[in-house]
């Protein structure tokens, strides 16, 4: 019991320091954030359910009122503004990358790659559009045209989350829960 | 940690975060019911209002965060010029006016009073959440932010001493791992000072 409050509240600080450190360039030259990085991780790592925990209770900061956002933003305003889409689509997205993981049972870094891009990138992408869309009262596609620069982004973030995790499960076997 | 909260109290800090929090609700959906550029010109500048009563300093700051919503304003004036659709200032009038508003229910609420209403939301949910768990774990989540930059930043500066090039994302996987290790050290270290009910 204590060991899953620890780990949800750890990787929700990982999820706002990842958005916080300005200096972690994930390719130089093309200026992305690590935080939906840190969403990825906390399914692929912690599984569907602790890791979607951990991203509702980083989001419980962010509308409490701490600058926790990539860019240090924060506060209600960010659930009003038209990227709210992508904010209620963090804990789905950590939710289906967890769930993949879990349930196919592949090699570690192929899944978790695989839930990283079918959750952080497809799922978040899909939610965060229709955000948009009612948002800025637009159709779905002209919507989907504002998501579509950051899709590579996105991509790049989907394969080092399924590194990063299949180097997790290296270092520290039994702590990969999503694996447990 | 700093927080969104305007350190100077205006009026708007005595009145009750509940409150403020239903009345933001209610504002917010009023906001999308309105159709009408004109009425929505009236919500704008009542918003823009409440944001000047709290004096020069405070709209100062309460102009800050609402930059990030430019280049939405930007794509959508760009659209809606292009079309020849006057629709085009409704959407950005009812953006900005929600956005403020709920910006101003943060500038003028502290985080315990937050903290409080969101325990509050959560009591019908008790059995599952209870509330010492929420409390810990946000605890947490605050004390170890500052922790793990620090760490980030050592990582980065271990990197730096051995190799000419950037860190990038090669400190991520450590960080993750010492954020991993963190959670079973602090979750013996709460069992052995009699764990969490």
């Amino acid at each position: 019991m204590e060991k899953s409050v620890t780990q949800i509240a750890l990787f929700a600080a990982l999820i706002a320091i990842l958005g916080l450190i300005p200096k972690i360039d994930l390719i130089s030259g093309v200026p992305i954030t690590a935080q939906s990085l840190g969403v990825m991780l906390c399914g692929t790592v912690l599984g569907a359910k602790r890791g979607a925990l951990a991203v509702v209770l980083f989001l419980v900061l962010v509308a409490a009122g701490l600058p926790l956002l990539s860019g240090g933003r924060g506060g209600l305003g960010v659930f009003a503004s038209p990227s709210v889409g992508y904010l209620i689509g963090f804990p789905i997205a950590a939710l289906v990358a967890g769930w993949v993981v879990q349930t196919w049972r592949t090699g570690v870094g192929l899944a978790a790659f695989a839930g990283a891009a079918l959750g952080g990138v497809v799922v978040l992408n899909i939610i965060g559009v229709v955000g948009m869309s009612v948002m800025l009262g637009k159709s779905l596609p002209e919507a989907a045209l504002l998501a579509a620069p950051f899709l590579l982004g996105d991509s790049i973030k989907a394969v080092l989350a399924g590194l990063i995790t299949q180097s997790i499960a290296k270092m520290r076997p039994d702590a990969l829960l999503s694996r447990g | 940690m700093l927080t969104l909260t305007y350190p100077r109290p205006i009026w708007a800090h005595g009145v009750p975060a509940g409150g403020k929090l239903a009345a933001l609700a209610l504002a917010t959906i009023g906001l999308f019911a309105l159709e009408s550029a004109a009425e929505l010109a009236i919500a704008a500048l009542g918003a823009a209002g409440l944001t000047a009563s709290g004096g020069r300093g405070f709209a100062r700051a309460a102009l800050r965060p609402l930059w990030i919503l430019w280049p939405f304003v930007a794509i959508v004036a760009a659209w809606h010029i292009w079309l020849r659709d006057p629709a085009g200032a409704a959407i950005i009038l009812r953006m900005v006016s929600a956005v403020a508003l709920a910006n101003f229910v943060t500038m003028t609420t502290r985080l315990t009073e937050m903290i409080g209403v969101i325990e509050w939301l959560l009591r019908p949910f008790a059995r599952a959440l209870p509330a010492p768990r929420i409390a810990l774990a946000m605890a947490l989540t605050i004390r170890f932010i500052p922790v793990m930059l620090l760490r980030a930043d050592d990582l980065a500066q271990a990197w730096r001493a051995r190799s000419p090039a950037a860190p990038r994302f090669r400190i991520l996987p450590a960080l993750t791992l010492a954020a991993l290790d963190d959670a079973t050290r602090v979750a013996e270290a709460l069992r052995a000072r009699g764990g969490v009910d």
